[in-house]
């Protein structure tokens, strides 16, 4: 190809004044970017290479350097913007699909900011959570609708399997090898002090990591990769993944070189082999179907663990959940348009799925109005980025949430959004050896602990503002929502009223 | 006594120790006026080689053999546990690089010898390669 | 009466003080030395000379070292006999000293070969103490023409002590090269070369055959040689008289075990004077090192003490420089000789005998030659680390990961 129609996006630039060449940049950049030239003495960049993770600007000890958004552009179109423009380039000099990560970056409405916490002045006071009681602690699972009693009238216990939360975050589905063991430790380790759990994804689990089980979800997803009967019985949950936010419609796909001996171990599968999980479930084409896998899994877990179902926020979601909360799974999870993932189609991943705000609110609705929510705990992800995103999807009906990029953000992630390449310079989204250590999992875990630590505290200040003291208290309360810059309908699925109302 | 103890697993051979170790013994105040154009010196050493790296500084021994082999009692292993160096009493022999099992000790530019002292006596108050580990491999602590 | 006597102030009296207190710390110590000194590591002369350091600042331990110890010093004084029934001293003084348990730390002498006319010159000295080099500073100036007798380790230390304030030296020596005692062939030439680029003359393979006046001398091969001041370098003797004289056990240096202790009750010896078993050949020797003398002195002091540490690593080792040129030697010469590198300003070669390393000669670069020494100290067997490694830099990666995890992940 004798024309280059790439060009980059970033510049690096280098305050060659405060640069003392100590290479830093260069032996953190898996992508080659950075290189001393021993005739100049200088340090140089290649930002063709450039992907834009911060790993060295974050590394320089004399903060030398920045990336910056280059200036170089097509001539302005508001139609076929640049970005329109180097996908067709790509394509053209490829035949490719176009691969993304990390979740849709695309400008499309995020309700979160369109909706505001309501907090209590005069009547019914605020509670001070320094002082008081403030209880987050969460039990996911189906709820008995009857008190039942035996002949002599003493109470039977007709509890199913509960999760117990310390708090309402989990984190959520992301395979090993998607990403690396030292990730997968790090976010083992947290959810295990915590209190709450993380989800081993599609890859199976590692052996070493079956000591965390009691704090582990286990997906089972098309692929069935790394299914087993040791495997389904060491976590507490196990999950049914049929979608994911970032690409609905479409199976996982782990790249061959991303499978090395311990993944292809964990996976069950051939070592180097493209590990790729089909669209559907091929035994599932109704809920019928999805009912038998549901009850297939509880009785290979003695009935001893609560079954998750997990989709995608599509189009006619409501209905769909409706249908799962009378397959006898114990919890829907719910995953929005905006949800990450180590690899996904561009085009999928930006267009297609809704908004999981709008999901959330109308699967709530329509559960209650089938007299079937406490069939199933609701459990929502699909990118929620802060604890007041966590304290609207509570008000808006959901038990607890699922985080991702957010605990990969807190891994040192830089959402550079290039985990399909292999070559994370972070030691997430890699299998690398010289690059997965750089993924200290002491370091890893407790920058997780913090981080649900601080949403906690968080959660717990804003829920002592509204006047409540225990997550019971705020799930569904939709008053406590209002609307900002929303229409009349966008208001009358999210069930809230408008600011001012 | 709190050592700096190094786990090899967690070294990226970033280097990072040695150019904070060089800062935090240069007695300046920038890191740029401190090591810019400068062949830097530290008292800490990245091994490096196939995929493997490690950093190497003073393990202050409580038996050490470089005390007993320095020849002007310049070695001290003083009371807090750290071995340190008198460099006005130092005549740079270089027995205690022969001594050394760790090879920690070298030559600084004033011709005498130079070894960690855990940056307890400068700048940073506090074993600078610590500090500035991105990964933890570095860890000062008791054992 | 002192319940522990050490004849000698100096490396080996340290250890011995030291290793007693570590175990005993009321007992009485009592040193008794021949020189008026605060207690100094005695190859610092040379750096005095050259001004590398002062008077002020040799002082080996802290000036409040005896005090701190509790230790009593009499100085200046000569131990002129030892009564092992009365277990008593006998001092120069015409006092004694009984002990409970003594020290033997008497070090070594000059020992300087019967050379005919040597009356006659009147500037000379040896070099071994703080006044031996305080006499010959003050014999010389800059129109100094110096001879030395000796281009051993202290002849050549000596020579670099005062190159710069004479105007000539000459260094004669029976022997073809220079340090024979640590360097091979190729070690010796190499430093004797760097020398002569300084601008010091050697004379080797011939000896002074007569000092024909204060000034003058010929040599066997008769070449006349002219110098004003003399430097007599030819060898040490361990002092070892005191306790021949009781019926000790001597050989080259008094016989010791691992703790220190001698032949005789309650008599033990350490330092130049006494011999060790050198672990890098397998022999009995005098091992006559600064360390050597404090890992003994120590060992004896903790045993004349009650407790027991042996020290059984004890092998040679050296590490001297001349100018700008280090050299570190360790071990014994036997064995394969494996010569890494060879150009005109380093030379290292490693000597390797039944899967381990038993000595190594470094010159010019000698960083981190610790690594190679522990080799020899450990006997590590060569096939448990990556010797082709190691052998191009001292490095700790030559060892496993195993060894790596104990050696920076342990305190030690």
């Amino acid at each position: 190809m004798a024309i280059n129609f790439i060009e980059p996006l970033y510049e690096v630039v280098r305050n060659q004044d405060r640069c003392i060449k100590c290479r830093v940049c260069e032996n953190q950049c898996s992508n080659e970017v950075h290189r001393y030239d021993s005739d100049l003495k200088v340090m140089l960049s290649d930002e063709t290479k450039c992907v834009n993770c911060h790993r060295c600007v974050a590394l320089c000890p004399t903060k030398a350097l920045k990336i910056v958004k280059s200036d170089n552009c097509f001539k302005e179109n508001a139609n076929w913007t640049q970005a329109n423009m180097t996908s067709i380039y790509k394509q053209a000099d490829t035949a490719g699909v176009l691969l993304s990560s990390m979740g849709n970056p695309e400008p499309l409405p995020v309700y979160w900011d369109k909706i505001l916490i309501n907090a209590s002045q005069v009547t019914n006071p605020p509670i001070d959570p320094l002082r008081e009681p403030m209880e987050t602690r969460t039990f996911l699972g189906a709820k008995p609708k009857d008190i039942v009693k035996d002949k002599s009238g003493n109470i039977v216990n007709n509890l199913p399997p509960q999760l117990e939360l310390s708090t309402p975050i989990m984190f959520s589905a992301m395979s090993y090898g998607s990403i690396s063991y030292n990730a997968h430790e790090s976010l083992a380790r947290a959810a295990t002090e915590l209190g709450i759990l993380y989800n081993t994804g599609e890859g199976g689990l590692h052996e070493d990591f079956y000591k965390y089980g009691p704090n582990t979800i286990v997906q089972v997803a098309s692929g069935r990769f790394g299914v087993n009967k040791d495997f389904l019985n060491t976590g507490a949950a196990i999950e049914i993944k049929m979608g994911q936010g970032a690409k609905p419609g479409i199976g996982g796909h782990l790249p061959g070189q991303k499978v090395t001996a311990d993944v292809s171990k964990t996976r069950m599968i051939p070592e180097g082999s493209d590990a790729i999980s089909p669209a559907p479930h091929h035994d599932i084409y109704s809920i019928e179907d999805l009912r038998q896998l549901v009850y297939s899994l509880k009785e290979a877990s003695d009935y001893k663990k609560p079954v998750i179902v997990k989709i995608a926020a599509v189009h006619n979601v409501a209905v769909i959940a409706s249908g799962i909360a009378r397959s006898g799974a114990d919890i829907i999870a719910i995953d929005g348009f905006r949800g990450g993932t180590g690899a996904a189609p561009t085009r999928i991943r930006d267009n297609v799925g809704i908004p999981i705000e709008l999901a959330l609110a109308t699967v709530d609705k329509r559960l209650r109005d089938e007299g079937i929510r406490d069939n199933v705990s609701l459990v929502v992800g699909g990118s929620i980025r802060s604890s007041a995103d966590v304290v609207k999807a509570i008000a808006l009906g959901a038990d607890a949430c699922y985080i991702a990029t957010g605990a990969l953000l807190a891994l040192g992630c830089h959402l550079c959004r290039s985990c399909h390449l292999g070559r994370c310079n972070w030691g997430i989204a890699t299998q690398r050896p010289d690059l997965t250590k750089r993924l200290n999992p002491d370091v890893g875990s407790q920058r997780l602990v913090n981080l649900i630590e601080a949403w906690t505290h968080e959660i717990k200040e804003m829920m002592g503002g509204m006047g409540i003291n225990s997550i019971e208290a705020l799930r569904g309360n939709r008053l406590m929502l209002r609307g900002v810059g929303l229409t009349e309908k966008e208001l009358e699925i999210l069930g809230i009223k408008h600011a001012g109302e | 006594m709190k050592r700096v103890y190094v786990n090899e697993k967690w070294c990226l051979g970033c280097r990072l120790c040695e150019y904070n170790c060089a800062f935090a013994n240069s007695g300046m105040t920038d890191m740029v006026k401190a090591l810019n154009n400068v062949t830097i010196n530290p008292r800490i050493k990245v091994e490096k080689a196939n995929g493997i790296s490690f950093a190497v500084q003073c393990r202050h021994c409580k038996d050490p053999i470089c005390v007993r082999a320095c020849i002007a009692g310049a070695l001290h292993l003083d009371e807090d546990g750290v071995i340190r160096i008198d460099d006005t009493k130092c005549v740079g022999c270089h027995s205690c690089v022969m001594a050394c099992p760790y090879g920690a000790i070298m030559p600084s530019q004033k011709g005498v010898m130079q070894k960690c002292e855990l940056c307890l006596q400068n700048s940073s108050k506090e074993p600078a390669c610590v500090k500035g580990c991105p990964n933890h491999a570095i860890v000062y602590e008791e054992r | 009466m002192s319940d522990y006597v050490i004849i000698g102030n100096s490396i080996a009296a340290i250890g011995t003080i030291e290793g007693i207190r570590k175990v005993d710390t009321t007992g009485t110590i009592t040193v008794i030395g021949n020189e008026n000194h605060f207690v100094y590591g005695r190859p610092l002369i040379s750096y005095m000379l050259m001004g590398k350091t002062t008077l002020e600042k040799m002082n080996y331990r802290d000036l409040s070292f005896y005090d701190d110890n509790k230790v009593e010093t009499i100085l200046g004084v000569e131990v002129t006999a030892i009564d092992k029934d009365k277990k008593q001293v006998a001092l120069s003084n015409g006092s004694t000293v009984s002990y409970k348990k003594l020290m033997l730390a008497t070090g070594s002498r000059p020992f300087l070969p019967p050379m005919k006319g040597i009356e006659l010159v009147e500037k000379k000295t040896s070099f071994m103490t703080i006044d031996d080099a305080l006499k010959l500073d003050s014999m010389i100036n800059s129109e100094s023409n110096v001879l030395v007798v000796g281009a051993g380790l202290i002849g050549l230390k000596c020579v670099e002590g005062i190159l710069s304030k004479v105007k000539s030296i000459t260094v004669i020596d029976l022997a073809n090269r220079v340090l024979p005692s640590i360097l091979d062939e190729k070690g010796s030439d190499l430093v004797k070369a760097s020398l002569e680029k300084k601008g010091v003359k050697f004379i080797l393979g011939e000896s002074i055959a007569e000092f024909t006046s204060a000034a003058t001398a010929t040599t066997t091969q008769g070449k006349e040689l002219s110098f004003d001041t003399l430097v007599t370098a030819v060898g040490v003797r361990p002092n070892t008289q005191l306790f021949q004289a009781i019926g000790g056990q001597v050989n080259r240096g008094i016989v010791v075990d691992t703790l220190g202790k001698t032949s005789i009750e309650d008599i033990y010896a350490g330092g130049d004077c006494a011999e060790c078993f050198d672990i890098s050949c397998d022999t009995q020797r005098i091992v006559a090192i600064l360390p050597n003398a404090y890992f003994q002195g120590r060992a004896a002091g903790i045993s004349m003490a009650g407790g027991e540490e042996p020290f059984d690593q004890a092998m040679p080792m050296n590490s001297i420089g001349f100018f700008d040129l280090h050299i570190i030697t360790a071990g014994s010469y036997i064995g394969d000789k494996d010569i890494v590198l060879d150009d005109e300003n380093n030379y290292k070669v490693l000597f390797t005998k039944d899967n381990k390393l038993v000595g190594f000669i470094m010159i010019g670069d000698v960083q981190r030659a610790g690594i190679y020494t522990s080799l020899i100290r450990n006997k590590t067997p060569l096939d448990s680390i990556d010797y082709t490694l190691v052998r191009e830099h001292p490095q700790l990666m030559a060892f496993t990961l195993k060894d790596r995890q104990e050696k920076l992940g342990r305190s030690h």
